[in-house]
């Protein structure tokens, strides 16, 4: 008698709906019996990660500040994937827009320019993480070339761009050398909705960007020609939709959503441009894309969940002692419990008595 | 059984606001830190100072630290983190903390916060750092000395005043024994990746530099050093496990007593915002013993040490002469001043390079 995995006549509906619970749940019972073995009050323990960082105003805005630049990445490269185009290279689109938009707030600092100076920024980079993510989707219709790999390689090329600006010809020249921009004047500055607080604007426009996308997605030609050419290549040339020219488009609206998240986040929460900006951003949008099921809502869902692993690990380090890699650990058994759940969408186990024939007319 | 749990959990919930408040009465203290408190350089230093500290006053304080807070946007949020929990005084440990170490110092007014090698200050921000400059001027003596191919070997972090003043300071000192000593560099732009800095040492040897310094925070540099039979020096902490026949000597990051002197005011209330830079008199930073060298090697080290320590010896003593051949400006009397240590942005005359961004 043994368990085998049996492909499913069809998708199953039920289980894609309940499948992130099952998911949460495991990984909850495994957080649990970890906690335990370190000693940890398991139940103390979630409420520092789930439970506290929800029943404060102070916790909810940072949760919406980390989650505003996953969101708006994930749901464009949610657009890139869904088209069967892979954008691995969000990251380097969000340092380029963060670059681009940085030149008018340096070129501007000091003057009086007015009150156009963070459109401005807002708009060119956009237009350069868009520009960016054309040069893999100009290569895969043109050449043939692979978007995973170029794609990813020019995010090294845009870090160690930002890397030579910030220590040459865009150093604070009163910051003692070292690598970074001066502080951003107010006008070059993402405003805060709350005085005192961190919430921006960009989380408001993560908002509008998520919106956006359901109904692009959910009510117009585009957005059902996007899902077919990803779905059913065969059906979407009978349909005579044209999908390189899709290839191009989710490729720019993907570097441009996430070149304008690169140019939030160092007008905004970092006030200047340096190294490191990104913790991985571009990267962790991946995770988030996938994790909200390629919906802009699922991956609104998935964006704030994640962020809230994040900031409820800190506070669970703070509160309770519990060691970083324990949050590491945590967010890993999530995708892995995610993962291997979603395999049961398109796949059921199924006990086996007599062993071996079965098992082959299964295979 | 919900009501059963929910109850539970309340219970628990009040246990615990229940233990915070008989805590309440201890000062809090926190710490931030950039890398693992495993990484075995800088924020391991740091760790143990807090571990000093909580020896020291444990009955009277209770300290919290955040590890791997990367430099970026999450800092501001980790530091708000540690004030929002109680934490009265915050060490932040990183230069790259300084920009929101301030903003959330702003915000905390009434929270008193130490920033590692920054240059900004607040009513409530202090500033620390070490004159590590004054370590690297010995050992620019001793790699002099016992390099045979005269040619040295630095792994250079990020080219800012700090480490290129510790370069300054080793060809300075190293011209007095060797006039025609050459020194190689190479910017590993990080602060801690051991496979960069392997890289960088197998890089710096195969070029013929028979001694390894380095200014980033890991042991791995120690250790091909070791592999390849030549000599090195340890950065942050004592790497000697790393290469026993290897290393000369280290410069020890012993931030201890600056903690609990820190903590100790801010328990009498007499804390107040600072800037302190302080040198090998002021046991900021400590020199590993030297080991691995002739009797004679060691015996001027530890002259100038001696020498050093009682204010006798500068290293950046005038006339310093710049790789335009031209004299640097002489602000300190007979000695660059500290805003021109610290500030430094200029190779000196003899290292055969061109500082990155000039």
């Amino acid at each position: 008698m043994h368990l085998v995995l049996e492909k499913r006549a069809e998708r199953s509906g039920t289980i894609a709906l309940v499948s992130p619970l099952i998911a949460i749940g495991l990984t909850l019972l495994t957080m649990v019996i970890l906690f335990a073995i370190l000693g940890k009050n398991p139940l103390l323990a979630l409420d520092a990660y789930f439970i506290a960082p929800l029943t404060d105003g102070y916790s909810l805005q940072e949760i919406a500040v980390k989650a505003t630049p996953l969101v708006m990445i994930a749901i464009g490269l949610s657009l890139c994937y869904l088209a069967n185009a892979w954008n691995i290279g969000a990251e380097g689109q969000f340092l380029i827009g963060a670059v681009a938009g940085s030149w008018i707030a340096v070129k501007t600092q000091g003057t009086d320019a007015g009150a156009w100076v963070l459109p401005a920024m807002l708009l060119l980079a956009a237009v350069a993480g868009a520009l960016y993510a054309l040069i893999p989707a100009i290569c895969k219709v043109r050449f043939g070339a692979s978007e995973i790999l170029t794609s990813l390689m020019l995010v090294y090329i845009a870090d160690l761009s930002l890397d030579y600006l910030v220590r040459g010809p865009w150093r604070d020249p009163h910051g003692f050398n070292f690598p970074t921009t001066a502080e951003f004047d107010p006008v070059a500055t993402v405003p805060l909705l709350i005085e005192g607080g961190r919430l921006h604007l960009g989380s408001i426009i993560a908002l509008l960007v998520v919106a956006a996308a359901a109904i692009l997605l959910g009510r117009t030609i585009k957005g059902f020609e996007i899902r077919v050419v990803g779905a059913a290549p065969r059906a979407a040339r009978f349909g005579g939709f044209n999908a390189n020219q899709l290839v191009i488009l989710t490729f720019a609206v993907s570097g441009a959503l996430a070149g304008l998240a690169g140019i939030i986040e160092v007008a905004g929460p970092v006030g200047h441009l340096q190294p490191g900006i990104s913790p991985g951003y571009g990267f962790t949008a991946i995770i988030v894309a996938f994790l909200g099921r390629l919906n802009p809502v699922g991956i609104l869902i998935a964006g704030l969940f994640l962020a809230l692993t994040f900031i409820g690990g800190e506070q669970a380090q703070i509160a309770m002692k519990i060691p970083l890699d324990v949050t590491k650990v945590f967010q890993g058994i999530l995708l892995f419990y995610v993962l291997a759940c979603d395999s049961l969408i398109l796949y059921r186990f199924r006990l086996v008595f007599s062993n071996r024939q079965v098992t082959r007319g299964a295979g | 059984m919900r009501k059963t749990l929910l109850a539970l959990a309340a219970g628990l919930l009040l246990a615990g606001s229940v233990g915070a408040a008989s805590a309440a009465d201890k000062l809090k203290v926190g710490f931030i830190y950039l890398g693992p408190i495993g990484d075995l350089g800088w924020t391991y230093q740091h760790e143990l100072a807090r571990q000093a500290l909580v020896k020291e006053l444990g009955d009277k304080i209770e300290t919290t630290y955040l590890e791997n807070v990367p430099e970026g946007p999450d800092a501001e949020r980790a530091i708000e983190q540690l004030a929002r929990a109680g934490n009265k005084l915050i060490f932040t440990t990183s230069f790259g903390y300084m920009d929101p170490t301030l903003k959330v110092a702003k915000r905390f007014p009434n929270v008193h916060f130490e920033h590692a090698t920054g240059y900004k200050r607040n009513a409530n921000m202090s500033t620390y750092s070490a004159r590590w400059y004054q370590g690297r001027y010995i050992q620019g003596l001793i790699a002099a000395k016992m390099s045979k191919s005269g040619v040295l070997g630095y792994i250079g972090s990020f080219p800012i005043p700090e480490v290129v003043s510790g370069i300054n300071a080793t060809i300075l000192a190293a011209q007095t024994i060797n006039p025609n000593i050459k020194v190689k560099i190479i910017w590993a732009n990080t602060w801690f990746d051991p496979g960069k800095e392997a890289d960088a040492a197998k890089a710096l040897i195969d070029q013929g530099a028979d001694i390894i310094m380095q200014h980033t925070d890991s042991p791995a540099a120690m250790q091909i050093a070791s592999e390849r039979g030549k000599l090195a020096f340890g950065q942050d902490s004592e790497m000697i496990k790393f290469g026993p026949k290897t290393q000369l000597t280290s410069i020890l990051d012993t931030w201890g007593p600056y903690y609990i002197a820190r903590v100790k005011a801010e328990l009498d209330g007499t804390w107040k915002s600072e800037d302190s830079w302080g040198g090998l008199d002021s046991h900021m930073f400590a020199m590993a013993p030297y080991t691995n060298m002739p009797d004679d090697v060691k015996k001027m080290a530890e002259d100038a040490q001696a020498a050093i320590t009682a204010g006798k010896l500068h290293p950046f003593k005038c006339p310093i002469v710049g790789q335009d051949d031209k004299p640097i400006e002489c602000k300190g009397g007979d000695h660059l001043d500290d805003g021109q240590i610290l500030g430094m942005n200029f190779y000196v005359k003899g290292i055969d390079d061109k500082l990155p961004g000039k």
